[in-house]
Order: C-alpha cells, then sequence, then structure tokens
C-alpha cells in the first residue's frame, strides 16, 4: 500500500518533468505525444488511487488512517516536520476525484490545444498542477499541506498566464497569485497558532488533541486557517481572481478552477473538522460566508455575458453551498456535492470550450445562438450538466444539494436561514445556467452556427483577443491557428462523454431514504468521533420535503429562464431597464474589484511611491548615506589640515611630541 | 669637570639646534642645525661613555657620525637637485605635498 | 686647568651654534658650524675620547663640512638674503627655550650619582683607537656593517640625486597599452585614471 500511495504523487510528478525536459524531443516523436505522456501520467495515478481504495477496504474500520512518512525533514526543538503522507477515507476520495477528472481533461486536453506552440508546456504545467494537488490531499502534517498549497498556487498561477503574451492573462494570473498569498499567510499563521498549543505539525497528533487547545488561540487559528480557504476557494471577499481566471485556457478552467483546486479550501475544512467542531465561532463564519459567495455569485452570474464567466460563478456559488456544507458538519453531503460538482462543472467547461472553439475563440453570450442544430454533442452535454446544476432529478446534482440542504434544515437553529438562502441559491443557479443554455443554443444560428450547419468550421482571418480586442498572432504565447470542437474530436467526445455518464448515474451513490449511502459508509472512518456526522439526521419528512422542494425549484427556475430568454425575447432588456440599479450592481460584480482597489492597492502603491521618491531620497540617501559621508568628510577635512606642506610645522609637532612624552615620563619620576 | 657640565652643555646645544630646525627657512641652514642637534647628542654619549668606563659610548657616537654623513649627503644631494630644477631655496615656499 | 678649557670649548660651542642659527649669511652659518666642531673636539679630548674626538676633526669638521661648503657656494644666490623664520618665528624660540629647561631639569633631576663625578675608573687605553676598533669588531659588529651598508646607500642615492634627467618622457600620441587598460573599465575613477588624466591635463 505504501508503493500505491507513493506512486499517486510520483507519477503525475514523473509526467510533468518528461514533458518539461523533453519538450523538442517529444513533439518531434509526434505531436500528440506530450499529450498522452500527460495523460498516461494522470491514469497511471488514477488507477494507483483505486488500488489505494481497494487496500484502505482490506483494512479494519478503525485502522483506515495510515501515515507514511517517506524522510524527516526537521524533528528538533519541538518540531516534528516530516515527509509523511496520510491515507485514510477522505484523502483517498479526494484523489478519486482529481485524478480522475483530471484524467479526463487530460484526453480532452490533447485534442483541443494541439496546434498550441506551448503543447509540451501545457501538458508539464498540468501534471505539476495535478501533483501538488496530490501533495495537498494526501499531506500528514501542516509542513506538506502549505507546501502542496502552495505549489498549487503557483501551478494556477502558471496555467492561468499560459498564454503569456497576452496581457490580460497575465494581469490575471498575477492577481489570482496575489491573493492565492493572503490565503497562504493565514494558512501559515493559523498553523502557528494551532501549532503553538498542540506541539506536533502531525494532523493525527494535532486531533487527538483537539478539546485540550484553548479556545482563543484555536478560533484565531482556524479563522486564519479559513481566510486560507476562501481565498482557494474564491469565497467573498477573497474571491475577485476566479472571473480573472477564466483568462487561462478552458481545459485549465475545467480542471482547476471547477473541479480540483477551488476545492482545495472545502478539503481543508473537512480535514480539520476535530478542531473545528471545538470551535464553533470559527465554523460559523465559515457558514456565514458560504451562504454569502452563494448568493451574490448567484445574482452576478444572472447578468454576465462571456460564457465561461457564467460558468465561473456558478463554480464560486456552488463551492458556497460545499464551504456552508463542511462548515455546518455537513461532511458527507459537502464532499458528495465536492464529487458530483467536479463531474457536472467540468463537463459544462469542455462543453463551453467546445462552442468557443466553433467561435473562432470568441467567448460573449451576445455573438452567440442557436448551435442546437450544428452541435449536437455539445448540447446534450450542456443539457446534462445544466439539468445537475439545476439540480433536477435523477441526476446527481439533486441529490447532492439536496442532501446537503436537508441537513443543514436538521441542524436547526440558525441554520434554517441557511436553508432557506440554499434554495434561493437554487433557484438563482436554475435561471442563470439556462439562461446561458438558452441564449447560447436557441434561437436564430449565428453566422458561426450556420456555417458550422453547412459543414465548415469558422476561422478568424485576424486573431484577437476576445477580451480588449488587441491582435495577435499565433505563435508562441497566444493561443494556436486551429480551434477544434467536441463533433469533429473522439478524445474530446470520449472525455466529455464519460463525465456525462457520471454526472447523470453518479447520484446513485447517495440516495437518500437510506437507500444507498456508500459515501457515507466510506468516509465513516475518517469522521468517527464527529459530533455532527453521527448526530445530524434529517428526518424523513423533512428530506422528502426537501427533494420535492428542490425538484420544483429546479424546474421553476428552467422554466423562467425558457420563459425570459426563449418565449419572449424581449423580456430580458424589458426588465434590465426596470432594475437598472441592481442590474448595475451586478454588472459591476457588487463593486468588490473596485472596493479592494480603493482599500489596498492605492494606498500599497502611494505607500511605495512614497518610500521610493520621498523616504529613499530624503532619510537613506539624505541623512543616513549622505550624512554619514558628510561626517566623515569633514572629519577628515579638518586632519587633512594637519598635512601643510609645511616642514617647520612638520618639525614642531615632531619637537612638542618629544617635549610632552619626556614630561609625562619625567613627572612619573 | 663633573659629568654634568658637559651633559649641560650637550642640552643647551640641542635645544639651540632644535630652535634653528624651527626657525630658518634656509633648507641648507636647517640641515645645519640638524648636525647641532646630532652633535649635541655625541657629546653626551661621549660623557656617559667617560662617566661608566667603557667604550661603548664612543662607538655609538662613531656610528652616529656615520649617519650623519650620511644624511648629509643625501639632503645635500636634494637640495642640489632643487637648485637643477630652479625652485626656490627655501622651505617656507615648498609645500605642495600637502594634503 | 680642565676647568678652564673646559669653559672655552664649552663657551666656544655655545658661541658657534648660536652662530649657526642667528646669522643670516649660510655661509657664515657654516663657518660657526665648523667653530663649534672644533670645541666640540676638545671637549671630546676632555673626556678622553682621543680617537671620536680625532674623527670629529677629520670625519665632521674636514670632510662633512668641505661639503657642506660646496653646496653652500654652489647654491647661494649672494643677492637673496634669507629672513629668519616667518610664520611662528616667537614660538619656535619658546619651543627651544622650554625643551632646554626640561632637558636641565631632566639632568638635574636624575638620580644618577654619577653626574657628579668625574667618571669612573678607567683602563688605559679608553678611548684609544685599539679599543674602539676592538669593539668595533666584536661587540658592534652588526652596527658596523650596518653602517658601511648605509655608507654604500647613501653613496648611491647622492649619485642617483645628482644626475641630470629630465622626468620621465612621454611620446605624445603613442600611449602605452598594458593588460590592465584592456581589462578596466572607464570612467570608474581608479588611480591610474587620475594620473592619466594628470598628464593628458598638463600636455
Amino acid at each position: 500500500m505504501q508503493t500505491l500511495a507513493w506512486l499517486v504523487l510520483i507519477l503525475p510528478l514523473a509526467g510533468s518533468l518528461v514533458s518539461a525536459l523533453g519538450f523538442r524531443a517529444l513533439v518531434r516523436v509526434s505531436p500528440r505525444l506530450p499529450g498522452v505522456v500527460g495523460t498516461v501520467a494522470i491514469a497511471g495515478a488514477f488507477a494507483c488511487s483505486i488500488g489505494l481504495l481497494v487496500k484502505l477496504q482490506d483494512l479494519p474500520a478503525d485502522g483506515r488512517q495510515v501515515v507514511f512518512s517517506a524522510w524527516d525533514y526537521v524533528v528538533t526543538g519541538g518540531v516534528d516536520a516530516r515527509l509523511s503522507i496520510l491515507v485514510d477515507p477522505l484523502s483517498v476520495f479526494m484523489a478519486l476525484v482529481v485524478t480522475g477528472v483530471s484524467m479526463l481533461i487530460h484526453l480532452y486536453s490533447t485534442t483541443y490545444l494541439l496546434s498550441d506552440r506551448g503543447y509540451a508546456r501545457f501538458f508539464s504545467y498540468l501534471n505539476f498542477f495535478v501533483f501538488s494537488m496530490l501533495v495537498l490531499v494526501l499531506a500528514g502534517n501542516f509542513v506538506i499541506l502549505v507546501a502542496g498549497w502552495a505549489f498549487v498556487g503557483a501551478a494556477s498561477y502558471l496555467l492561468i498566464s499560459f498564454w503569456y503574451r497576452r496581457t490580460t492573462a497575465t494581469s490575471a494570473g498575477i492577481k489570482a497569485f496575489v491573493i492565492n498569498v493572503v490565503g497562504d499567510v493565514g494558512i501559515v499563521l493559523g498553523t502557528y497558532f494551532i501549532f503553538r498549543h498542540s506541539h506536533t505539525l502531525d494532523f493525527l497528533g494535532t486531533f487527538s488533541q483537539a478539546d485540550k487547545l484553548p479556545q482563543g488561540s484555536l478560533t484565531a487559528g482556524l479563522i486564519l486557517l479559513l481566510v486560507g480557504a476562501f481565498a482557494k476557494s474564491a469565497q467573498i471577499p477573497l474571491h475577485t481572481w476566479l472571473p480573472d481566471a477564466m483568462e487561462g485556457p478552458t481545459p485549465v478552467s475545467a480542471l482547476i478552477h471547477a473541479a480540483t483546486m477551488v476545492t482545495a479550501g472545502v478539503y481543508l475544512i473537512a480535514r480539520m473538522w476535530p478542531l473545528f467542531e471545538q470551535a464553533p465561532g470559527a465554523a460559523d463564519v465559515g457558514s456565514a460566508i458560504g451562504l454569502v459567495t452563494l448568493l451574490v455569485a448567484g445574482t452576478i452570474g444572472l447578468v454576465v455575458t462571456d460564457l465561461k464567466r457564467v460558468i465561473a460563478y456558478s463554480t464560486m456559488s456552488q463551492i458556497g453551498y460545499m464551504i456552508m456544507a463542511v462548515s455546518s458538519g455537513v461532511y458527507v453531503g459537502g464532499l458528495f456535492h465536492l464529487m458530483t460538482h467536479a463531474f457536472f462543472k467540468a463537463l459544462l467547461f469542455m462543453a463551453a470550450g467546445s462552442i468557443i472553439g466553433a467561435m473562432a475563440g470568441e467567448q460573449s453570450l451576445d455573438r452567440m445562438g442557436g448551435f442546437r442544430r450544428a452541435m449536437p454533442f455539445t448540447f446534450l452535454c450542456f443539457v446534462v450538466g445544466g439539468l445537475c446544476l439545476a439540480g433536477i432529478p435523477p441526476f446527481s446534482g439533486f441529490f447532492s444539494k439536496d442532501e446537503i440542504l436537508s441537513f443543514l434544515g436538521d441542524r436547526g437553529g440558525w441554520y434554517w436561514a441557511l436553508y432557506a438562502g440554499g434554495y434561493v441559491g437554487a433557484l438563482l443557479t436554475a435561471v442563470y445556467t439556462w439562461r446561458m443554455i438558452f441564449r447560447a443554443f436557441f434561437g436564430e444560428p449565428v453566422p458561426e452556427a450556420a456555417e458550422l450547419e453547412r459543414g465548415h468550421l469558422h476561422h478568424a482571418e485576424v486573431h484577437v483577443n476576445p477580451a480588449n480586442g488587441e491582435v495577435e498572432d499565433t505563435d508562441v504565447g497566444f493561443p494556436g491557428p486551429d480551434h477544434h470542437i467536441a463533433e469533429r474530436s473522439l478524445p474530446m467526445k470520449v472525455a466529455m462523454g464519460l463525465l456525462a455518464i457520471a454526472a447523470t448515474v453518479g447520484g446513485v451513490l447517495q440516495i437518500p431514504f437510506g437507500a444507498t449511502d456508500a459515501v457515507d459508509r466510506f468516509l465513516a472512518p475518517t469522521f468517527a468521533g464527529s459530533r455532527m456526522f453521527e448526530g445530524v439526521h434529517p428526518s424523513d419528512g423533512l428530506t422528502l420535503a426537501g427533494m420535492v422542494l428542490g425538484a420544483a425549484i429546479g424546474l421553476l427556475g428552467i422554466a423562467i429562464a425558457y420563459h425570459v430568454w426563449v418565449r419572449r425575447p424581449g423580456t430580458s432588456a424589458a426588465i434590465q431597464a426596470r432594475f437598472a440599479g441592481l442590474h448595475r450592481l451586478f454588472v459591476n460584480k457588487w463593486y468588490f474589484d473596485e472596493a479592494i482597489d480603493a482599500l489596498l492597492v492605492r494606498p500599497a502603491a502611494w505607500l511605495g511611491r512614497f518610500f521610493a521618491q520621498t523616504f529613499e531620497r530624503l532619510v537613506v540617501d539624505g541623512t543616513l548615506v549622505g550624512g554619514t559621508t558628510g561626517v566623515i568628510s569633514a572629519a577628515s577635512a579638518t586632519v587633512r589640515r594637519l598635512q601643510s606642506g609645511f616642514v617647520r610645522a612638520y618639525a614642531a609637532l615632531l619637537l612638542v611630541g618629544l617635549v610632552a612624552v619626556s614630561l609625562y615620563f619625567l613627572l612619573q619620576t | 669637570m663633573d659629568i654634568g657640565w658637559y651633559l649641560a652643555v650637550s642640552a643647551i646645544v640641542f635645544a639651540i639646534g632644535a630652535g634653528g630646525v624651527l626657525t630658518r627657512r634656509n633648507p641648507l641652514v636647517t640641515l645645519l642645525c640638524l648636525e647641532l642637534m646630532l652633535n649635541a647628542a655625541n657629546l653626551a654619549l661621549i660623557a656617559f661613555s667617560r662617566m661608566h668606563g667603557n667604550g661603548d659610548g664612543q662607538v655609538f657616537a662613531i656610528i652616529v657620525m656615520v649617519v650623519a654623513a650620511c644624511e648629509v649627503t643625501v639632503g645635500l644631494g636634494v637640495i642640489v637637485a632643487m637648485h637643477r630644477r630652479r625652485l626656490p631655496i627655501d622651505v617656507d615656499e615648498l609645500r605642495e605635498l600637502h594634503g | 686647568m680642565s676647568a678652564v678649557l673646559f669653559f672655552i670649548a664649552g663657551l666656544g660651542a655655545v658661541a658657534g651654534a648660536l652662530g649657526v642659527v642667528f646669522l643670516r649669511n649660510a655661509f657664515y652659518s657654516v663657518l660657526a658650524l665648523v667653530c663649534h666642531l672644533l670645541s666640540l673636539a676638545a671637549l671630546f679630548l676632555l673626556l678622553d675620547a682621543q680617537f671620536v674626538a680625532a674623527a670629529q676633526v677629520i670625519v665632521y669638521a674636514g670632510a662633512v663640512m668641505v661639503l657642506y661648503v660646496f653646496v653652500v657656494s654652489y647654491v647661494s644666490d649672494a643677492s637673496a638674503a634669507m629672513p629668519v623664520g616667518g610664520v611662528g618665528r616667537t614660538t619656535g624660540y619658546l619651543f627651544a627655550v622650554a625643551l632646554a629647561a626640561e632637558l636641565m631639569i631632566a639632568m638635574l633631576g636624575s638620580g644618577l650619582k654619577a653626574i657628579d663625578s668625574r667618571g669612573a675608573h678607567f683602563a688605559a687605553g679608553f678611548g684609544g683607537p685599539g679599543q674602539i676598533g676592538e669593539l668595533l669588531l666584536t661587540k658592534f659588529l652588526f652596527a658596523f656593517e650596518a653602517a658601511s651598508f648605509l655608507l654604500l646607500m647613501a653613496a648611491v642615492g647622492a649619485v642617483v640625486l645628482a644626475r641630470r634627467r629630465g622626468g620621465v618622457v612621454e611620446e605624445p600620441g603613442r600611449p602605452v597599452l598594458s593588460v590592465m587598460d584592456l581589462i578596466r573599465e572607464d570612467n570608474l575613477g581608479s588611480m591610474a585614471e587620475a594620473v592619466n588624466a594628470g598628464h593628458g591635463g598638463e600636455r
């Protein structure tokens, strides 16, 4: 089992290194070879994860948390930093989700980015990302967790700025990285707060002392850890990087910003459940932020016009559900939703990539329409993904979302607010998801769709940056000249098809009323001893009411979207005019970017300018450097006057010295 | 006479020589005053040699004479070189070697 | 008798010294020094240092002073009367007086009893060339050799100083390159630059 665990980590890293070091050699053998190497590496990791799953189930139920340690970094002076990984149901669950979904995304990317000059670089980065994510989820102590956390941030930066000659992409990459660093600081500080009382960096060791840690430090430390979780999972107020991160290629958005990296925060809270249950204050902060995020993101998703950004805000909203869930103790619900969300969100992003390919790089919903006949397979994938996202039975999204909400309802008290907010969010979700689908696929076919129906894929004569219209070329650092759609590419179809099937039938793993509870039973050893895990069970009545309500809200949302965007095409413009103020608020993303700019960016820039121009000039150059040199120059000028060149003065000095010395000796005797 | 008298003469001559070094502007006369000081030291050495009764002081005085001769040689050579270059033979005028 | 001789020789020495310092003409100063040296030789004789007295007359008064006379004649310009002192004349005299006073105090206040005597009993041959020679070649051999080396250096130095030369001649338009010029960057304020700039500035 230890070999399998280390292989899960080593295979993606090896794939990354092979692609990185052999980028020229591999491409000469075959243009697709880097992609194949990358995909095979992740497939290997997936197979090892399945092996781990099997081996884990062979162990007795109370012995399913195994720590493997490769070597010691620092084990002295009260610190025990080792390279250790923790194999337990939660980490194997996360590893399976990560490797499974990323395997399919790698398969999709082998065709999607085929004409890009940076093909090998892409797969190297993508494999490095999977490696980092696996380090994060398999970490057995805080040190490896922080290492994985930082690597994932770095991989995200590399991939968002993949088309590095695009200034919008590089700015987005920097923004994502800076906000992630804020999160990293939170994680490190939070670790410190917990470590100084637990005196061990090991997870299992810290958890065993959870009830002995002082409340104040624990709450402070957990809130700092939450800051890290919010930065990584794009929750308010550290969410502004996620929409901009859509500058990266679509597979990147699918993998990192939908299925895996943004779920790191959810994983963190679930992993730290012993600590969170001892500090309900911190847990409540998590729940509240999750609720706020899911509602705000839902409102913004109603008005954005960029296709990928709609899906990005939907990710933010769904992660809000998950954060809300795991903070409130609904661990299985949150993690199950993580898994189903990974399936259908990756599927949606892949399908979006297909449409963007058909539009030759154009991403705006305003320019899309009527692709239903031209791209039936993509349309089908969108429909499956949309039904999952809206929470329509029997798709997987329905079961996972309703499990969260019914468990929240069972907790009672102020969690009813979360319950209500969750259903409001579900309505918003259904509306904006189907708004996207109806606008892209229904109505009159746009010229690109008409061209495609005739069998010709639209190509742009002049390549431009869709965000700001700058002219580009197709050399390295910019997207390649060719665009690929799912209908014409087998790997893309296979990947999307498998995800569609998983999204459709995935719900079978956890059907309520005790029909199946595979996820529950699998994760039980990790959460053994948890008050929430064992104590919160919604009654059958509540569950049934929730299911009916959820399905009804989903269908209602679809109906509203159909009415506004298909039946009566002018309705949305009328609503915009009527609620112009709200519309402006949503279009400007609730002014978060402007607020952060005013509160943080401008003062920091001012401070930098002040130090560079004024402080540096006056204090450092003037007083410190100039002052020192001035003092020394003045002193040496004074001393220099002794050297007058006047021989008699020198003789006089000699004699004076002689007289003084003899006087001294005379006086002594 | 007592040895002390010789030492007194030596002290007076030494002081006169020192005054001359500090006061005269002609480098030749400065060197002459240096000779005065050296000779005063010689006198003191001879007096002490007489006081102790061995010849060490006299040998020392001879070596001092050798040194004085060498110094005079080189010093006068410098003055001759100065004269060759048409520089003023005045210690107060020659003060370019300053800081 | 020796007291009378002592006073004559002592007065001669002091007078000669004063003459060196206060006489305007450099030539007269040289002559005053010769007088002083001869008085000193007499004092040496009074102290039973015959050989040193003879050396004083022959070497000092004979050779060194002759050298001085030559140079003074060569260098002196009869019309240029050098004024004494200038800046700090009084201070110089004061220093001299202070020095004299201090030395007298040192001498008078010292605990040396022997100063008040006429000297220790000495053996025959004291102060004679034999004794000096023996000391030079046995006890003070190193000093003897070093002194001869010093004389050699002085001789070489005198020749070097007095030969005719006009300074370092640089042919204009043909700068001498060295490896350092190739390695070193320009305008860094190095010493080589300063020297070269001086040369270039002068030309």
